[in-house]
């Protein structure tokens, strides 16, 4: 299911003396399918992107369609837009409240008024896919689980919902590298087993460059860049200038004087190789 | 739409009421509310009504701000005005069935309305116009002579000071959760009030979870900082007592006299 940003402007507290222009004439299109990395310094305007994306926020001005559906017209419904949509959220974990982990996933599937017996093969399936065992983690309270499994969990109760855009607002932030690394492989596993557009906001430029198709560059509440993370990345200057950086593998091929821009560790492995093999 | 509640309200502006010592701003508020229950007719009224209107002027805290304070008391202020206009037994001028308007029931009824106007109106100048630290630390020094008498001044400011300082956290942790929640499809707005009842938990067990983690990190912080309890703390801002402070407490005593005298000669 596609989605076509045009123009899309939101200030927050309009007309009063603390009015901020939070959005400003973004547009940008992701195809079916796609991974789209969004990047940007704090406050750049990426969450009230997302916020939008979602339904939760209303834009002043501009359009949003996902698939044939204006999702900023008044009179979509939101669950309309749920069914399409999930948005996870920074530290989702946060948002966990039930007393066990089944109960918490079922959360989002509930709400969508599905059949029991639906809700039940959504959990099961959730929970797979964020590689938690279900049988053993079902009955335990969420609150007892690693900061790890709480954040699986929290993914997992969005995942249920079966939305064909999914949306993860810093999935890794704050987690120590074996979890962060657990955390990009099942982004990868869910995105290679359901094949839905994924939507991914992060600070980490490496895994922007090994997981995006698409990159999205946001400055000041506007979208200075769109393009593939080597159009991106091939323009270092330009990223310095908005608060970014190259992911540290490129930097480090660049120094050395490996001609292009080499995006991932194998890449790198393989240049360097025929570098000084030559 | 969690952003618009405004808690502890301080107007933020340059004028000698703001710059005034908290203690001499809380005893005058202290000392309007004795006053208006002194006055015992409607000149005495004006008279204090003239000199809140003086205390708005210089304080430059707009008219139209303090009245968004009022909206919340709006239902207690007719609630009063209808009870008093109905109950009070005298001279009757307007009857219908058991409904009975009377001369001293109109005339309770203003008076009950101006006093609990003027009451929230002269109340709320002092959070409007002074910064909600000051104010828990002028009550600190105010109430500090209790200390010896074992009550907890400083502890009962420093909690009132932590209560207000985490107010805008919480509330943006409320919103926070809330999105998260709306975004797994939750649904705040419709049905009966069991329903939304409900539909608040997933809300209020994070918040809940929230409020300890962060109370917690804020204990070990102040440990961290070797925070120990009030005795033998110093202050970075002493108060002191300024001219201007002197000036204004002066005539706070001769309004307090002027209402005294009025009450009693007319």
């Amino acid at each position: 299911m596609p989605i076509k940003v045009t123009k899309l402007t939101h200030v927050y507290d309009e007309g009063m003396p603390t009015e901020q222009v939070a959005l400003e004439d973004v547009s940008f299109q992701v195809e079916d399918g796609e991974i789209l990395g969004i990047i940007g310094h704090t406050g750049s305007g990426k969450s009230t992107l997302l916020q939008h994306l979602d339904g939760l926020l209303k834009p002043n001005s501009g359009s949003i369609i996902i698939g044939d559906t204006d999702i900023t017209k008044p009179g979509v419904s939101l669950v309309e837009i749920r069914k399409r949509v999930g948005l996870v959220f920074q530290y989702p974990e946060y948002q966990l409240f039930e007393e066990t982990v089944e109960k918490d996933v079922a959360y989002g599937p509930g709400n969508l008024g599905l059949s029991q017996e639906e809700i039940d093969e959504r959990v099961r399936e959730a929970i797979a896919l964020v590689g938690l065992d279900f049988e053993k983690i079902k009955d335990r309270s969420p609150f007892e689980l690693s900061g790890g499994q709480k954040r699986a969990v929290a993914i997992a109760g969005v995942i249920a919902m079966r939305p064909q855009v999914l949306i993860l607002d810093e999935p890794t932030a704050g987690l120590d590298p074996r979890t962060h690394e657990d955390i990009l492989n099942m982004i990868r596993t869910i995105h290679d087993r359901t094949g839905n557009m994924i939507i991914l906001v992060s600070h980490n430029m490496g895994d922007i460059a090994s997981l995006a198709d698409k990159v999205l560059v946001m400055d000041s509440g506007r979208a200075i860049a769109c393009g593939t993370p080597l159009e991106i990345f091939s323009a270092a200057d330009k990223l310095r200038e908005v608060g970014l950086d190259l992911p540290p593998v490129t930097e480090f091929c660049q120094k050395l004087g490996i001609p292009g821009t080499v995006l991932t560790t194998d890449e790198a492995v393989q240049k360097i190789k025929e570098f000084i093999g030559a | 739409m969690i952003r618009d509640i405004t808690l502890g309200q301080y107007y933020p502006a340059e004028s000698p009421i703001h710059r005034l010592d908290p203690r001499v701003k809380i005893t005058a508020t202290l000392l309007f509310i004795i006053e208006l229950f002194i006055v015992d007719n409607f000149p005495g009224f004006a008279i204090c009504a003239a000199v809140l209107g003086a205390v708005i002027l210089v304080s430059r805290v707009p008219l139209k701000f303090i009245m968004r304070g009022m909206k919340p008391i709006l239902f207690i202020l007719f609630f009063t005005f209808a009870l008093n206009i109905f109950m009070v037994k005298g001279e009757v001028i307007w009857e219908l069935g058991f409904l009975h308007i009377t001369k001293e029931g109109i005339r309770i009824a203003v008076f009950m309305a101006v006093r609990l106007v003027l009451l929230i109106m002269g109340s709320s100048m002092l959070t409007l116009a002074t910064k909600p630290l000051n104010l828990t630390d002028g009550m600190e020094r105010m109430l500090s002579p209790f200390a010896k008498l074992g009550f907890p001044a400083h502890e009962i400011a420093m909690m009132m000071t932590i209560a207000l300082r985490f107010i805008p956290t919480l509330l943006e942790e409320t919103d926070k959760i809330m999105k998260a929640q709306q975004a797994r499809g939750a649904d705040f707005e419709s049905g009966n009030i069991i329903r939304r009842a409900k539909a608040l938990i997933p809300v209020l067990v994070p918040l809940f979870v929230s409020a300890f983690r962060i109370a917690q990190d804020l204990a070990m912080a102040m440990e961290a900082r070797c925070y120990r309890g009030g005795s033998g703390r110093t202050r970075l801002h002493e108060m002191k007592l300024k001219t201007r402070d002197i000036v204004a407490f002066i005539l706070e005593a001769a309004f307090l006299v002027l209402i005294i005298l009025e009450a009693r000669y007319f």
